[in-house]
């Protein structure tokens, strides 16, 4: 086999048959214009949306499985295991405001929170295209602080829901229950708290995972490690995942606060 | 954690070298160069494709071998029902009372030997081992994308296997709801006993399993598309390469749904939430479980469970066609059509999982929708059929023995398929649901071919796996005694089915209308037992082989792919000196013209003028 430079266009037809096609995907490239591990954070990313997807199928078909409150009826809206709870009611407290009606006041400042933190991550990125260390080294922080302020926003919001509101409501056994578990729920259906627990509780172990990817981030930009490799990959890496957590959450939200 | 492999995409030089590729490995251009390395990661942790391949090859191995010991066992169940199993005691310990097989374990039995033939031998073993072997070699890659994902793969597989293998060991027993694990059946620890820890040891081995497959996966399908040689385009890629990249996508997309549901099956059976789960009595008393839906598990499992059967049949495919064109001597017909078939089948095989659920009391509009995209499906494996048909037709055919399993892979793919057309009415389904029929149906279709393509896979690239060749007259005693002991095996098992007879029963003595096809079922037996027993035929040539085969040559099936150019037994990084490049489709076999009957892909069209047609001079 002949080595051959291949930097010269080619011109004439009789060296074509001398030497392998060069096209975008000829090979001996990468066809998207992505290294390999990018490439296997975007296929892990659709898998695991495949996995999101199964969930709020489930989440889906077992709502529809269960009536809704009929508005029409003449009666107001109460906690009641006969039909699915309407959000604006089940989730309408506020840190600090105790007995005021906030309908998803809190979701819509946790859910803030995390949009920022997709910003952030973006400057972060775009800052590890400059090879600027300390600005990247910033937007990580950023980054790092809005993720555990989510994740801190939804402990509270989830301790909220289990300690259950003022008043109880009287389940089927006679008892008056206050707040959810996996078993019992003063709601609704003992499936709205299953899902509720499962789903979020899912998105928020990704949401820790990517924390902790993005302090690791944060070490290794610090040490330099990234500085030496000559370029900051990793964080581009870390901030795909991000932002996919961020709309998976856009999803969750929709399906549990505003449908 | 690659740090002394020379292993990336970046090795290959030439054309195409971008600022990215350079930067991204400080090991460009170390080539196949050596390192002294601790044997534990030379051969043990080791992040070599070829010997992870093998890792999964013979770890697949030692699974196919307990498989076919359980299925021995329950057909000896089956065939003899009446006679005591006394003599089993040393083996089966307590699961043999009085001289007779414990019911409860005969289910497990079941169970577990299509947990370990679908997943663990049919998925790991099959493409576990070709993807990891011929992946890099027949692309032109130094290794996989990421050797050390790839080297995760392999372990998260086995401590998945080792979990399942000691649930078998269980005081309860492994779990026994089939291999579907259709709650509430396995929801239930007081069901039965086998839904207790056993059950929760198979989620749990599952579960690692998934996660196996995904970094499996991931690297394949990076390794196919970034790590291809100069000029192997996509339409010069062996189909094996297509078919292994398109399995890799498939497993990609529907493992995560098991996992899902895995996951809530878990939640069900172990936190008290009630997803698969209402209106349930156990020995009088109700459960608190309300407002689940087993069915909803069933829609979740066989969104991964269809296009599973896929992933296990596919690679099959891909190595067929190769071996049948390499030992023609002749192109493979219809190539195009082959990618064509391929990417339908992948498409088509995420779109009708309910075909399987027929009798779950769906709407019959949509059982008739899901019947018509399962019928659609024999459009492309007719293609793929007529394709290898015509592919042997006055062709200059050598009959290796991988030659005769792909044969005979396309003899029970036609015979099993032929099935699949009538289970997948869904008016003859609900006749058909869950009998016999059904089990000699995919045994056929997807168990006994997957096998086939997996032997004709391993006496096909052994050579290049360990130098030396497999011995051709014990592989034609293992194919005949195999391929007979397949038919008469699951031929009958149709009338069986037709019959009606129940899968899953642990005995038919019950039932009168039975008793006429007691002969049958025992000839049943015997030929299963006796094509089980013709496996070790296999087992021997193998591992006789790597020590004391006939030496290989660097290209002894005179092949026209990449792998064959490399050294007789590749080291790390799988050519010294640079990586050839590629210039033609790799089927020019008995090309009109050419001096020799094969020309490999790395040829280029200036040194073969006197074949050359006349679009390949100037190709452009």
């Amino acid at each position: 086999m002949s080595t051959i430079s291949t930097t010269q266009p080619l011109t004439t037809a009789s060296s074509t048959a001398e030497r392998p096609r060069s096209g975008n995907w000829d090979g001996g490239n990468e066809p998207f214009k992505a290294s390999y591990g990018k490439l296997m954070m975007w296929f892990f990313l659709l898998s695991d949306a495949f996995t999101f997807a199964a969930f709020l199928t489930t989440y889906g078909l077992i709502r529809h499985r269960n009536p809704a409150f009929d508005p029409n009826a003449g009666v107001p809206f109460e906690f009641s295991t006969a039909y699915w709870p309407i959000p604006d009611k089940v989730f309408n407290a506020f840190p600090g405001l105790h007995g005021m009606d906030v309908p998803l006041g809190f979701v819509a400042l946790m859910t803030m929170i995390l949009i920022f933190s997709s910003v952030t991550m973006v400057l972060a990125v775009e800052a590890g295209h400059r090879m600027d260390k300390k600005d990247v080294q910033k937007w990580l922080l950023w980054t790092i602080l809005f993720g555990a302020t989510f994740l801190a926003s939804q402990a509270w919001e989830w301790s909220h829901f289990i300690g259950g509101h003022e008043e109880g409501t009287l389940m089927a056994d006679g008892t008056t229950f206050y707040g959810a578990n996996l078993t019992q729920n003063q709601y609704g259906p003992v499936l709205f708290a299953d899902l509720f627990f499962f789903i979020t509780g899912f998105h928020g172990t990704h949401v820790f995972s990517g924390v902790c990817l993005l302090v690791y981030c944060f070490i290794a930009t610090t040490n330099g490690t990234f500085h030496k490799r000559g370029h900051y990959e990793m964080v581009e890496k870390v901030g795909l995942y991000w932002h996919f957590v961020d709309l998976v959450w856009v999803f969750v939200f929709t399906f549990f606060y505003l449908v | 954690m690659a740090a002394n492999l020379p292993t990336q995409a970046q090795v290959q030089g030439g054309i195409g070298v971008t600022e990215s590729q350079i930067t991204h490995d400080e090991h460009a251009l170390h080539d196949d160069h050596h390192h002294d390395q601790h044997w534990l990661f030379k051969y043990v942790f080791s992040t070599d494709h070829k010997v992870i391949a093998k890792q999964f090859l013979i770890t697949g191995i030692f699974w196919a071998i307990l498989g076919g010991t359980l299925s021995s066992l329950f057909r000896l169940q089956l065939g003899w029902p009446e006679s005591t199993m006394e003599w089993l005691t040393p083996v089966l310990g307590k699961w043999v009372e009085a001289g007779k097989l414990n019911p409860e374990f005969y289910l497990a039995l079941v169970t577990m030997h299509g947990t370990i033939m679908v997943f663990f031998v049919l998925t790991a073993g099959l493409s576990g081992t070709f993807s990891n072997f011929l992946i890099p070699l027949q692309v032109g890659a130094r290794d996989m994308a990421s050797g050390f994902m790839n080297m995760l793969s392999y372990w998260f597989f086995f401590v998945s296997g080792v979990i399942m293998f000691i649930s078998i060991f269980l005081e309860t027993g492994p779990a026994a709801a089939g291999w579907t694990i259709y709650p509430p059946l396995s929801a239930l620890p007081q069901a039965i006993p086998g839904s207790g820890m056993g059950m929760t040891l198979w989620l749990v081995s599952m579960a690692l399993f998934i996660v196996s497959q995904l970094l499996g996966g991931v690297n394949y399908i990076t390794t196919v598309i970034n790590l291809r040689t100069r000029g192997m385009s996509m339409s010069k890629l062996p189909l094996t390469i297509w078919s292994f990249f398109l399995t890799a996508v498939l497993g990609l997309l529907s493992f995560p749904v098991l996992f899902s549901a895995a996951l809530l099956l878990i939640f069900d059976r172990s936190f008290g939430t009630s997803f698969f789960l209402s209106d349930i009595y156990i020995a009088g008393q109700a459960l608190p479980n309300v407002g689940g839906s087993p069915i909803l598990f069933q829609h979740l499992f066989w969104f991964l469970g269809h296009p599973e059967v896929y992933i296990v049949i596919m690679p099959a495919m891909g190595m067929v066609s190769e071996i049948l064109a390499t030992n023609s001597r002749k192109p493979i017909f219809g190539y195009r059509a082959m990618i064509g078939s391929l990417l339908g089948i992948s498409l088509l095989s995420f779109v009708v999982w309910a075909h399987h659920m027929f009798i779950t009391g769906m709407n019959p509009f949509l059982g008739s929708v899901f019947m018509f995209l399962t019928l659609i499906i024999a459009v492309p494996s007719a293609v793929k059929t007529f394709n290898w048909l015509a592919t042997l037709w006055r062709g200059n055919i050598r009959f290796t023995s991988a030659m005769l399993f792909s044969i005979g892979f396309v003899s029970l793919f036609i015979s099993g398929g032929l099935t699949g057309i009538i289970l997948g009415n869904a008016a003859l389904d609900i006749q058909m649901h869950n009998t016999y029929f059904v089990v000699a149906h995919f045994h056929l279709v997807m168990g006994s071919s997957a096998f086939f393509g997996l032997f004709a896979g391993v006496y096909h690239w052994f050579p290049k796996m360990f130098g030396r060749m497999m011995d051709e007259k014990l592989g034609y005693i293992h194919f005949w005694l195999t391929f007979v002991g397949v038919y008469l095996v699951f031929l009958p098992m149709h009338y069986v089915g037709i019959a009606g007879f129940p899968r899953r029963y642990y005995a038919w003595t019950g039932f009168d209308m039975f008793s006429q096809f007691a002969d049958l079922n025992k000839f049943i037996s015997i030929a299963a037992i006796l094509a089980f027993f013709a496996q070790f035929v296999f087992v021997f040539n193998f591992f006789y082989s790597i020590f004391r085969g006939r030496r290989a040559t660097e290209n002894p099936w005179r092949s026209t792919t990449l792998e064959w150019t490399t050294p007789v037994v590749p080291g790390h990084g799988n050519w010294p000196g640079e990586i050839p490049a590629v210039y033609r489709w790799p089927y020019d076999y008995s090309k009109p013209g050419a001096e020799d009957d094969f020309i490999p892909q790395n040829v280029p069209y200036s040194k073969t003028t006197s074949s050359n047609l006349p679009y390949e001079n100037d190709n452009e």
